[in-house]
């Protein structure tokens, strides 16, 4: 499979008074027109990969990598006009703070109007697509939402409207930070399947960060574990359960489950080896 | 059972005229002293709007909340912030841009004149798993995680008697969320603490809650106990297909 993402030993550092700390460790995979999940624990860098692989770190953080490329392009210090061609048009992120990373004062049509006249379209069809691309995502009443500010929005219709925004200029590839955190699961199942249906027929390229192991375990190819900043397990999806580092299988031992009692739940014994 | 919250035929409606929205439309529902009361439901259903109604935050068209049997004073006066805390579904939003993570956790302890601020500031973000060096950092230099485990802090750290739980643990990894909903079984039986939880989670509402009320539209269509929920004895379709979807994904495509 050709790669359409390769990232090598990647690495995000800020500042702090005992100087440089560095957030992304050394992270390196290669991403096809696949389903690649990225789980691990809160703070372990998975947001930050995904930032950095889009340009979009903080200002004060540092990245470095000895590979990063998009279909051959290497994103490695490359232009602001390179970045306009490519973010939001080719590639994409959902972020984990969808109604943060909406614009307030803007209307949600208009937000996901302009996102997919990046990619070329008339304004009239910008809206019929826009209007499609909500009740695709299951939006009871896409004519309010389409004129709705995004505070007027619950928090599953603003993961909706961000992954509407996103998807309406048909990326190569999309980086999806916890896109369903905040829905039911009827719902959340009917995103997954438009997802799975770009990797399908569009060969689209999708990294799915999410600390949902049911999920990404039914739904993703290939998961990489994620722990301090580093990589620590690259395993099948449907393997997980058979995952080795202590830190997944421990993961999977923390759950609470419908039809069992477990009380007090199962937690980690951290060990400070994980982290080296 | 004498109800310490109860909700009755509650009904809140965002804008007028043509534009009204009915967000939440006749709802009604008690919880007891101690008792862990979880709500359920499609994503827009009202459920945050429920939440943020008791609060006072939320344009009530209808109906009545009380405590302790009489109507809670509108607006909500300090008092009622002491006894009742929430956490918002959306942490970014709840957290002042601004303020160092410090200041958001002491804030509230000046306002309700606590002493030892210092020790308690230390001590809540201990709860919650985040060490010292967390404290003076601002939003954000966090991660999503470990802002929503802030917002959890600062909620528990005027020890309210009710705490309303707005999607808790959703950006939480199973491990950090299995110690969350442990220190909150464990307040709740040491206090006497009183919880409504809201969740898409239905395993962690299995879990935390010994009732549930299942919300589709603006209604509760359905109420069951834990021990229903966890015989997936539920009536209502809509509840029965969200315990299907539970199960995960399935590349055939049937949900
Ligand atoms: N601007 C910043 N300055 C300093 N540290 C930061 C900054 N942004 C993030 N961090 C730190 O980088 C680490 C990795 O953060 P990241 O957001 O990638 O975590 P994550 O794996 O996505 O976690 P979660 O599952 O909680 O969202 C965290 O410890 C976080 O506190
Ligand atoms: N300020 C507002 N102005 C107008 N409509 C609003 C406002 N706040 C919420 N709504 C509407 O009220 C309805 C219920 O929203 P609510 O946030 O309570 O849903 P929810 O059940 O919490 O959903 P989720 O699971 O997605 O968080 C939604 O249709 C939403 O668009
Ligand atoms: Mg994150
Ligand atoms: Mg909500």
């Amino acid at each position: 499979m050709s790669a359409i993402l390769e990232v090598e030993n990647l690495r995000v550092a800020y500042p702090s008074r005992q100087g440089p700390v560095e957030v992304v460790r050394g992270v390196s995979f290669a991403l096809g027109r696949e389903r690649l999940g990225i789980v691990g624990e809160s703070g372990s860098g998975k947001s930050q990969t995904g930032r950095a692989i889009l340009g979009l770190t903080a200002a004060g953080g540092r990245v470095t990598a000895d590979r990063l490329h998009f279909d051959g392009i290497d994103l490695r210090g490359a232009s602001p006009r390179i970045w306009r061609q490519l973010r939001g048009r080719r590639m994409s992120m959902v972020m984990q703070d969808p109604k943060f990373s909406l614009n307030p004062v803007m209307t949600i049509g208009r937000q996901i109007v302009e996102a997919g006249r990046r990619g070329g379209v008339s304004r009239r069809d910008a809206k019929a697509r826009a209007l499609e691309m909500l009740e695709a995502v299951q939006i009871r009443d896409p004519g309010r939402v389409f004129d709705a500010y995004p505070h007027e929005l619950s928090g599953g219709m603003g993961q909706r409207a961000m992954i509407a925004m996103m998807l309406v200029g048909r990326p190569d590839l999309l980086i999806a930070d916890e896109p369903t955190s905040a829905l039911d699961v009827t719902v959340q199942l009917e995103v997954l399947g438009i997802l799975d249906d770009l990797v399908r027929d569009r060969g689209m390229g999708l990294v799915f960060i999410s600390h949902d192991l049911r999920l990404v375990s039914t739904f993703c190819d290939r998961v990489l574990v994620m722990y301090a900043g580093r990589v620590v397990e690259e395993i099948a999806a449907a393997d997980l359960d058979r995952a080795t580092h202590p830190y997944t299988r421990g993961l999977l031992n923390c759950l609470p489950r419908i039809d069992a009692e477990a009380r007090p739940l199962p937690t980690l014994e951290r060990d400070a080896d994980w982290a080296r | 059972m004498s109800a310490l919250l109860s909700v009755d035929d509650l009904s809140v409606t965002f804008g007028h005229g043509a534009d009204a929205v009915q967000a939440v439309r006749g709802i009604a529902f008690a919880v007891a002293e101690g008792e862990s009361f979880g709500i359920v439901g499609e994503s827009g259903s009202g459920k945050s709007t429920v939440l943020r109604a008791i609060c006072g935050l939320a344009p009530v068209s209808g109906g009545r909340i009380a405590l302790d049997g009489a109507a809670i004073p509108a607006p909500r006066r300090a008092d009622f912030y002491r006894r009742v805390q929430m956490v918002f579904q959306d942490p970014y939003a709840s957290l002042h841009p601004r303020h160092t993570i410090d200041r958001v956790l002491s804030e509230p302890l000046a306002i309700h004149g606590f002493g030892a601020r210092g020790a308690r500031v230390e001590a809540a973000l201990e709860d919650v798993g985040l060490g010292h060096g967390f404290r003076f950092r601002y939003p954000h230099q966090l991660s999503g995680g470990q802002r929503q485990r802030v917002a959890i802090a600062r909620a528990l750290i005027l020890e309210p008697k009710i705490l309303l739980l707005d999607e808790p643990t959703s950006a939480l990894d199973a491990s950090i969320q299995a110690e969350v909903l442990n220190l909150l079984d464990r307040l709740r039986a040491e206090r006497g603490l009183t919880y409504v939880l809201v969740s898409h989670d239905l395993a962690v509402v299995a879990h935390m809650c010994e009732r549930l009320a299942v919300m589709q539209n603006g209604r509760v269509v359905e109420e069951l106990t834990r021990d229903a929920l966890r015989g997936h004895a539920a009536e209502q379709d809509y509840t029965r297909t969200l315990l299907r979807a539970s199960e995960g994904f399935r590349k055939d495509g049937a949900t």
